[in-house]
């Protein structure tokens, strides 16, 4: 059995150390926003933030996850403190502004985002870009993630 | 603010709907449509079920096409609300089953299905038709209960008003009259002038709040009562055949549940798929390959050797041959593209659960009654006990559009060894390596100039595999040509005296498929760059040279001219970047682009800008035709600068996102787009911004650096 904690809850789960968090998530927990784009870290679907970083979570085994919590893109909009902050600017941020297409994508995204914002709350667009340049969506979003981020990040700017 | 949309997230809620209506709860809608000039395919034209009004007012709109992405879940239901008099917002969307007969595509005969960039264009009189068809029988009802003049009355944000006396009766309380009453077999359209939501900015998407949150759901998030995870062990060589399974070292990964032998390959199954992609790596399996394997430096020594002979002719207007010799000036070139995956970014992925006499399939189906009969051949049972429950598709560019409904297919054939329902999950390796590609093709230009630089002579080549050829749909190849691939070459635009275009389509043993924009993908990109390559040629700009030969095109012209000035063409840059500009017509739409690059001393390349110019006629959701066209630039330059497959020994050389490389954040360029006012009827989005991008970028890499790029993908830097 391992234990981990994700959006907040400790849970138990029968699984081997070497699974990847991603199926656990999905097939074992039921948290089904985490997607499985590529299964080797390269397109940023399965993004969770672990102990506040995104990270891919196809790319991390369940054994070597420890005590560090996980936020998956269901637990975001609960979450408490600046990374609930400001993952629900973001949030708001992508529907005002009709980012998605497909949607596939877009949960790794606003995850990757989230960590960004919460690091660097008025990021350069090199810093957006440099910073989402792991996240693939071949919808071909990219220019309104970015306004997206930017938005978001003018209204928490705006609401201090 | 955020509309009702409950659809595919709750598969259980159509049953429901529909057993309400059937006791009379609500009122359910069949809108007759014969839609003279639009629905040009030979099958009947019959009643469809779009609207249903319930007792408490809420509508619900049946949407017949798949949400791949391109919007139809916000742009069909727009379409009743306009003539419905309701706010899209409230409508609650849901997706149709599969039904040839109310839900077919009127473009494409009795068959359900998305693709062509068809949805909103064979939409456009029939959901307009079902909302007015409601509209009237709900003025009728409140006629009949204030005993007025119907034409005293005026519907209006979800009520019927009577406008003198200001009484105002809500939809949902005119429901059990109105669902007594024959529906109009000719409802009366509001004029264009009227418009109210189509057209305006303001709609917003409906599935943009659960598709953010991560609620939205797609085929491989259905989870049923016993079921099993399944992948599938593909052949390592188109075509080769199966020898022999060990199977005892994938029965001992923990949760390994299955090992059986399907039509493609070896299935795994197990409780969870981790265990299943475990596995499927323990299989030992032997392959007979085939002898024919499919190379890529074969194939591009085959197609070069065809260049140089006649082909089928495809169009012939004057003397091309003798028009070539009597020229001024010649000029050829050769242009080429590889194969191309679609790499959506959800896999393909199905759930299949069967029962007797029964089969539930879960998937974004674009082909639903397609996908609805090949399964139920694969079940032993008859179409119509084959239930198709469409779902969001994590994009699919005409991937999920497969004449041999592959993972469908396989889906059933595990569900029924298996006998449990299962859940059929592609990884991105089986999907880069799976075939069903765009073709790869070659182009052969021989053009002449007259005196004065203007192309008096074309003569077009065109060799690469036919995708209709062998399947289902082969009834479409004519005398020999399949449109699909010379669809944007055949109907080249320019005015030039004497043009031929002939097609030599070799059989090679690689699946194929339609792939965004089809046929346009790579005859755009080679006409548009030929083209360019005669003007300077002909020393003459190539705004002014299309616009010359477009002299009977306005609506060419008009992109033309209106990506041209909002793009500022002829303005001076600084050194080492340039300008390109190209058209094409696909799917009845207009486009033109601009492109502005950069290119560094050390050949390094950044595209810098996109100015689209669109015109798709009247444009229903004009912010969702934006985001069409800002994905389409997108996604023709993650093919144009990074996207092949190459072949070896039968097999694709590429396996992921690392070697099959898509356009990033750091490579998007700005884009604008700008939609042309029209009042003709909405013709195709979903594809038409794809063509003129590669055509487009190819012509800005010369204009900065004098250099002719003929043969895709460019890749990172321009070497001299």
């Amino acid at each position: 059995m391992i234990s981990m904690t994700v959006n907040g809850e400790r849970h138990k789960i029968d699984a081997a150390p070497e699974m990847p968090l991603l199926w656990a998530l999905r097939d074992h927990l039921g948290l089904l926003g985490s997607k499985y784009g590529c299964g080797q870290g390269l397109c940023g679907a399965c993004t969770v933030l672990v102990d506040g970083e995104a990270l891919r979570s196809c790319q991390i085994p369940l054994g070597e996850l420890g005590g560090r919590q996980v936020v998956t893109i269901q637990g975001l909009e609960r979450v408490s403190g600046r990374l609930g902050i400001v993952g629900r600017a973001l949030m708001a941020a992508w529907v005002d502004l009709d980012v998605i297409q497909c949607g596939y994508c877009q949960p790794g995204q606003v995850l990757t985002a989230t960590a960004l914002l919460r690091a660097n709350p008025a990021p350069a667009d090199a810093d957006i870009i440099a910073a989402m340049d792991g996240n693939i969506c071949r919808c071909g979003t990219y220019q309104r993630i970015r306004a997206a981020i930017r938005l978001a990040a003018q209204r928490l700017a705006g609401a201090k | 603010m955020s509309r009702r949309f409950e659809g595919p997230s709750d598969p259980g809620r159509r049953a429901f709907l529909i057993l309400a209506a059937g006791t009379g709860a609500g009122l359910t809608l069949a809108s007759v449509d014969a839609v003279a000039g639009l629905g040009k395919a030979g099958g009947d034209l019959v009643a469809n079920a779009f609207v249903a009004i319930a007792t408490d007012g809420t509508v619900t709109v049946t949407v017949k096409h798949l949400e791949m992405g391109q919007g139809v879940a916000t742009g069909l239901p727009v379409l009743v609300a306009e003539e419905l008099e309701v706010d899209p917002a409230d409508i609650r969307v849901e997706f149709a089953p599969a039904d040839a007969k109310r839900y077919n595509n009127l473009f494409w005969g009795p068959m359900q299905g998305t693709g062509g960039s068809t949805a909103t264009a064979n939409s456009w009189q029939q959901l307009r038709k079902a909302g007015a068809a409601a509209r009237e029988m709900l003025i009728q009802a409140a006629a009949r209960r204030l005993k007025v003049d119907p034409g005293a009355l005026l519907a209006r944000d979800g009520a019927v008003i009577h406008t003198a006396s200001g009484r105002r009766l809500a939809y949902g309380d005119l429901v059990r009259d109105a669902a007594l009453l024959t529906p109009p077999a000719d409802p009366i359209l509001k004029p264009v002038s009227d418009f109210r939501l189509i057209g305006k900015a303001g709609i917003k998407r409906a599935d943009s709040r659960e598709k953010t949150m991560g609620a939205a759901i797609y085929a491989g998030d259905i989870d049923l009562p016993g079921m099993v995870t399944a992948v599938v062990a593909r052949p390592p060589a188109f075509g080769a055949r199966l020898k022999s399974v060990g199977k005892t070292a994938a029965l001992a990964v923990a949760g390994v549940v299955a090992v059986v032998p399907i039509s493609s390959g070896v299935a795994v199954a197990a409780d969870n798929t981790w265990a299943a992609l475990k596995g499927r790596e323990a299989l030992k399996l032997d392959w007979t390959l085939p002898d024919a394997r499919a190379s890529s430096e074969a194939i591009r020594r085959d197609f070069a050797g065809l260049l140089a002979q006649p082909g089928m002719t495809v169009r012939s207007e004057g003397d091309a041959e003798a028009g070539l010799t009597a020229g001024a000036k010649r000029v050829s070139a050769v242009y080429e593209v590889p194969y191309l995956a679609h790499a959506p970014m959800e896999p393909l992925a199905c759930v299949v659960r069967l029962s007797p006499g029964r089969c539930e399939i879960w998937a974004g189906c674009q082909f639903q009654t397609h996908d609805q009969a090949m399964a139920a051949k694969a079940a032993g049972l008859a179409p119509e006990q084959v239930e198709i429950h469409t779902l969001y598709a994590g994009g699919s560019f005409g991937r999920r559009a497969n004449p041999a409904s592959d993972y469908i297919v396989e889906g059933v054939e595990v569900a029924k060894a298996l006998g449990v329902p299962v859940r059929l999950m592609w990884t991105r390796e089986d999907d880069i390596a799976g075939g069903y590609y765009r073709p790869a093709f070659m182009h052969g230009f021989e053009a002449a100039l007259d005196g004065a630089g203007l192309p008096s002579a074309w003569r077009h080549r065109i060799v690469g595999q036919s995708i209709l050829d062998g399947g289902p749909f082969a009834a479409m190849i004519k005398d020999g040509i399949d449109f699909t691939s010379v669809e944007g070459a055949a109907n080249l635009p320019y005015a030039i005296a004497n043009l031929k275009v002939e097609l030599h389509s070799p059989k090679l043993p690689v699946p194929v498929l339609w792939w965004r924009s089809v046929g346009s993908s790579h005859t755009g990109f080679a006409t548009e760059c030929f083209l360019d390559e005669l003007a300077q040629a002909g020393g003459r700009d190539p705004l002014e040279l299309r616009r010359e030969l477009l002299a009977h095109h306005p609506r060419h012209r008009t992109v033309l001219d209106l990506a041209a000035a909002k793009a500022g063409w002829g303005e001076t840059l600084p050194a080492g970047r340039g300008r390109g500009i190209a058209v094409h017509e696909s799917f009845h739409s207009f486009v033109a682009q601009v492109v502005e690059v950069t290119v560094a001393a050390n050949g390094r390349l950044h595209v810098d800008r996109v100015v689209a110019a669109v015109d798709c006629g009247i444009a229903v959701t004009p912010d969702v035709i934006r985001a069409q066209v800002e994905g389409a630039i997108a996604f023709g330059l993650s093919a144009a600068l990074f996207g092949e497959i190459t072949l070896k020994d039968g097999a694709a050389e590429q396996s992921n996102f690392h070697d099959y490389r898509c356009l990033r954040h750091s490579e998007m360029p700005v884009v604008e787009v700008h939609i042309v006012p029209s009042t003709e009827a909405p013709t195709g989005i979903g594809e038409p911004g794809v063509p003129p991008v590669a055509p487009a970028l190819c012509n800005a890499i010369f204009a900065a650096t004098g250099r002719r790029l003929r043969r895709l993908p460019i890749g990172e830097t321009v070497t001299a």
